[in-house]
Order: C-alpha cells, then sequence, then structure tokens
C-alpha cells in the first residue's frame, strides 16, 4: 500500500517533469496574458500612460459603438453565408476524391495545394484575380459575355470575394472530411444495396449521418475561424469599401494597434471570446438533434 | 412459334444486358467521375498557373483584357528585379533565422510534453490534457494584447524573441498529434527498458524519440509553413524595415507602389520552397493529418 503510493508520486513527479516546459507555456503565455486581458478590459490604457479603471465603461461603449456592431454583422455573414457553402463544397469535393479512380493521390494533392501559399502571397494573388479591370476572373466572364462584378472594390460582392477566396484553400477541412469517410461502416452500404438504393439515397442516408459528427467538427472550427479572420482583410481591403469588409479581428486589431486603445480591444477581445463559446456551446447543444454517434 | 420468338428476344435482351449492362454502366461512371475530377483539378490549379504567369508578364501586360497565358515576350527579369529592389535575400535570410529555431523549439519541445501526457501514467493526466486542447481554441485575440505588452516591458519589440521564444514551450496541436503516436506505441516496449534500468528520460531519447520520425517530420512541416507564412506575428512585433521576414515585407511593398508583376514573382519564390518540402514529405504528411484528423 505505502509502495504505491509512493510508485503513484513517482509517477506523479515524472509525469510532471515531462509536461513541465507546458506548464510554463500555459502560465507565461496563456494563464497571465488571460487574466491580465481581463484587466485590461476594465480600463483606459493607452500604452503611453497608466492604465485607470473605468470599470464597465469600456462594455457600454461596445455595446453603444456602431461600428463593432457593423463589425460584428460582417463576421457573422461570413459564416452564416459562407459555412453552409464550405460545408457543401467541402464534402462533395471529399466525396469526389474518395472514389477510386486513376490518379487519386494526384487529385488529393492538388486540393491540398493552395493550403500551403503563405496567406499574403494567398491574398495579393486573389487582389489580381478579382481585379474588376483586368483580373483573371472577370476576363473570363468577359469571354461569355458577362460583366463581371467590382468584387474587393464593390459593396456588395466584397464579403463573397472573401467567401471565394475562402473556398479556394479549403483543402484542411477536406482532408478532416476524407478521413471522416473512411470510417464509414462499410456494411453500411451493402445493407443498403441489398435494399436497392441508388448511389444518391447511400449519400443521404448512409454517408452524410455517418459524417455528422465530422461535420459539427469542422463547423465548429469554421465558426472559430471566422472569428480570427484577419489577414487577407487587412491586405487587400482594409476594412473597404465603406466598411464592408470590417472583420471583427480587423476592428479589434485597429482599436489596439492603430489607435492604442488597449483597454477597449480588450473588451473587444472578451466579448469575441464569450460569442465564439456561445456559439460553439448552441453547436453542441443542436447536435442532440442531427448529430449520429454509431453504436452509442 | 411466336411465343418462342418472344423468349429469344428477352433472354436476348437480358443477355445483352448481363453483358453490357454493368460493365458499360461502370466505364460511364469511372470516365464521368474522372471527368468532374479534372474539371475540380483544372479549378485549383488556375491560380497557381495565373500566379506563374502574372510574374513572367511585362507590366504593361497586366492590364490587358484578354489573358496571355503565355506571356510574349516572357520577362525573367521580374524575378531578378525583386531580388535586387525588393531586397528578397534578406527578408528570406530573417524569415528563416525565425523558421529554423521554431521548428527545432516546437518539435522536440512538444514530443517531450506529450511523452508526459501518454506513456506516463498519473493523476490528473487527462484533465490537464483538456486544458491543452482548450488553449487550441482559446482566441488568440485575448492574449494577443497582453503579450505584446508583456515582450514590449522587456524589450523584445523588433527582435526575433517574440517570435522564437514561445515555440519552445510546446505547441498544443503538435502536443496532440505526439500524443496520439504515444498512445498507439505498446507499453511492452517502455516495460522491458525499465526493467533494464533505463531511466525514463532514456526511453524517450532512445526508444521513443526514433520510433516517431513520422510525426518528427509532420510537426516539422506543419511548424516550418507555420512560422514562414506568419503574418500578424511579425507585424505587430517587427517595425524596423531590416527585420522583416517576407510576409510583412511584401506586405509594406503593397502599399507604397506595387509592381504587381514582381509581387508576383516574389509570390512564387515564397510558394516554391513549401511546395517543393510538400512534394518530399507529401504521403508522411497527408497521414499525419488524417490520423491526426478525429480520432482522439
Amino acid at each position: 500500500m505505502l509502495r504505491l503510493g509512493s510508485s503513484e508520486r513517482r509517477n506523479l513527479r515524472l509525469g510532471l517533469f515531462f509536461i513541465s516546459p507546458w506548464l510554463i507555456g500555459l502560465v507565461a503565455f496563456y494563464l497571465y496574458p488571460i487574466a491580465s486581458s481581463l484587466y485590461y478590459s476594465f480600463t483606459d490604457y493607452n500604452v503611453l500612460h497608466p492604465a485607470t479603471w473605468i470599470g464597465l465603461d469600456n462594455y457600454s461603449t461596445i455595446l453603444h459603438d456602431p461600428l463593432f456592431w457593423t463589425a460584428l454583422g460582417n463576421t457573422l455573414f461570413m459564416i452564416v453565408v459562407g459555412i453552409p457553402i464550405f460545408t457543401v463544397a467541402d464534402i462533395a469535393v471529399a466525396l469526389l476524391l474518395n472514389t477510386k479512380v486513376p490518379g487519386q493521390t494526384f487529385f488529393r494533392a492538388v486540393v491540398f495545394l493552395p493550403t500551403l501559399i503563405p496567406v499574403v502571397v494567398l491574398s495579393i494573388l486573389w487582389e489580381r484575380i478579382l481585379d474588376p479591370q483586368a483580373g483573371l476572373l472577370n476576363n473570363l466572364l468577359q469571354s461569355v459575355n458577362i460583366a463581371g462584378p467590382g468584387w474587393f472594390a464593390s459593396l456588395t460582392w466584397a464579403k463573397p470575394s472573401f467567401i471565394l477566396m475562402t473556398l479556394w484553400g479549403t483543402g484542411n477541412a477536406v482532408v478532416i472530411y476524407l478521413a471522416g469517410l473512411q470510417d464509414v461502416d462499410s456494411t453500411l452500404y451493402e445493407a443498403s444495396e441489398v435494399d436497392g438504393a441508388n448511389w444518391l439515397h447511400k449519400v443521404w442516408f448512409v454517408t452524410l449521418p455517418s459524417l455528422s459528427p465530422v461535420i459539427m467538427f469542422n463547423v465548429i472550427l469554421a465558426i472559430i475561424a471566422s472569428f480570427q479572420f484577419f489577414t487577407q482583410a487587412f491586405i487587400i481591403t482594409n476594412g473597404g469599401p465603406i466598411n464592408s469588409t470590417l472583420f471583427y479581428s480587423l476592428y479589434l486589431y485597429q482599436n489596439a494597434f492603430s489607435y492604442l486603445h488597449m483597454g477597449y480591444a480588450s473588451g473587444l477581445a472578451w466579448i469575441l471570446l464569450v460569442i465564439t463559446l456561445g456559439l460553439t456551446l448552441l453547436v453542441l447543444r443542436s447536435s442532440a438533434k442531427w448529430v449520429y454517434y454509431a453504436g452509442k | 412459334m411466336q411465343a418462342n420468338e418472344v423468349r429469344l428476344v428477352t433472354t436476348g435482351a437480358a443477355r445483352r444486358r448481363a453483358r453490357r449492362g454493368p460493365v458499360g454502366w461502370k466505364v460511364t461512371r469511372v470516365v464521368a467521375l474522372e471527368a468532374l475530377l479534372v474539371l475540380m483539378a483544372l479549378i485549383f490549379l488556375v491560380p497557381f498557373a495565373y500566379l506563374v504567369s502574372t510574374s513572367l508578364k511585362p507590366e504593361n501586360q497586366l492590364f490587358s483584357r484578354s489573358i496571355n497565358w503565355i506571356p510574349s515576350p516572357v520577362r525573367w527579369s521580374n524575378y531578378s528585379d525583386a531580388l535586387n529592389e525588393f531586397p528578397f535575400l534578406r527578408y528570406f535570410a530573417n524569415t528563416m533565422i525565425v523558421c529554423i529555431p521554431v521548428v527545432i523549439g516546437s518539435t522536440i519541445s512538444s514530443s517531450f510534453v506529450a511523452y508526459g501526457f501518454s506513456r506516463i501514467v498519473w493523476r490528473g493526466r487527462e484533465g490537464l490534457f483538456i486544458v491543452v486542447l482548450g488553449t487550441l481554441i482559446l482566441p488568440y485575440q485575448v492574449t494577443m494584447i497582453p503579450l505584446f505588452l508583456l515582450f514590449r516591458n522587456i524589450g523584445w519589440i523588433n527582435t526575433f524573441y517574440p517570435l522564437i521564444v514561445p515555440a519552445f514551450f510546446g505547441n498544443a496541436f503538435f502536443i496532440f498529434l505526439f500524443r496520439q503516436f504515444y498512445l498507439g506505441l505498446p507499453s511492452e516496449l517502455s516495460d522491458a527498458a525499465r526493467i533494464d534500468g533505463c531511466s525514463e528520460v532514456g526511453i524517450y531519447t532512445r526508444i521513443v524519440l526514433p520510433l516517431s520520425k513520422p510525426v518528427l517530420a509532420t510537426a516539422a512541416i506543419f511548424a516550418f509553413i507555420g512560422a514562414w507564412s506568419d503574418f500578424l506575428g511579425p507585424l505587430i512585433y517587427l517595425n524596423n524595415a531590416d527585420n522583416y521576414t517576407l510576409s510583412i515585407g511584401v506586405q509594406q511593398v503593397i502599399g507604397v507602389e506595387p509592381h504587381w508583376t514582381q509581387l508576383m514573382a516574389i509570390g512564387v519564390m515564397m510558394t516554391l520552397p513549401i511546395l517543393i518540402l510538400f512534394f518530399f514529405v507529401q504521403r508522411t504528411f497527408i497521414q499525419g493529418i488524417s490520423f491526426s484528423g478525429i480520432k482522439g
């Protein structure tokens, strides 16, 4: 008994020794910054002068700040319009890549390639592709006699342009869907074939239900990513035209590093955290209705 | 007689259906799928072709209404101009100064920490591992401002330290990757070594680490791509042109005077190293991702 206790203690010490780099990092790069960001959110702080406590003022100012609502709305647009499009397209591509045809490895690599492009290069490339006057897409559209829109320069098309661009770099989600497809119980396909199911039946009644936990996983990742969407917008539009691409992260960055409103930006960060958590919980809570867990 | 004929016809049709039907249908199906896949591959590849094509255009052809896939004349000097006018080599060197320590630091520390989270049994292990996963989905905006202020207070602004040092304290995603792999190794491996009097650190360095080459490679590539493409970090911490990495260097140029063709040449040169790396380790890489995907 005593021996067991001492070996347990020995293991605890060893375990903590091995994870100690992470523990130190946790305190220095997570716990301390989280706590101090919460503190700053209750202060007026512009870096040059010491922070002064102002209680909930930042939060009440944020709630009355029209640009906050614009930024939140723009980000929600990316979530509500973008994520359904991503989900359908990603699953379709994954299903295509899952078929056993010649060149499978090649096609899989091709879909993954855009995720490797550095985001700065991605941004300048798509700025050219979607150039209203002489960009690739409008030139292609013109060749079939369609006058293309102004894309990033247009109030209506700026956000869809970012969705289009994100759609091209969607390989990571496709890889996760592909992995999920490998886990679909093949006896379900055989059983449905016996019942005379065609391809569409199999996708609808076997593949999608089996894939639903993976869909949920990817939707949550996409929600988190939407709230962190920054670099592309910072480089290409910097919020324009007329704030139509002022996304949440961009507005937060501007407050922190352009206007040096560190306290205000910290408040924005905490609201972001709460909204992200809330949306994630909402998806998790709704999962009982649409996610199918095999064997549970 | 008539009945006989009818029977002959039906059996003939049945035979024909039996002979041609499934096989013919299968061939059509494969051809249709292959066509769809080729179309899809084209959509994913065309932006790459446009990147390369634009990087070789004379600047005046940039505003042409027709897409000249093969520019005439091919302007190779866009590349030499990029090397001369844009300090490509300087920024490249800076980027590597960040990338190399990040790759080494994050892979080694993460595999070490993951050992503690998988090969040693101790109380509280699973609970702390949930904290590891929690840091993965924590929005970076929450810690961004206090970390900036922290690094500013210790005089690390305009140095590479804020981009390098945190990598040495484990990366949550890599810890997850390594842990998945280590959990799959038979416990007899460690038990035998323990009986022979090998210390836990010895088991890690001599047995477990050499076995984890595929995961090491995957994590190293991820770390390299992450540091190579990182934008927000250099944007916040580097504000002296001598210290710019490639990402931030490109962004600064766009703001001032965008020579698009030259920028595309830089884009090609920034993307190529990653693509080459990807082709070398493609198989391990895709395996690494799909295996880490959801089976947590």
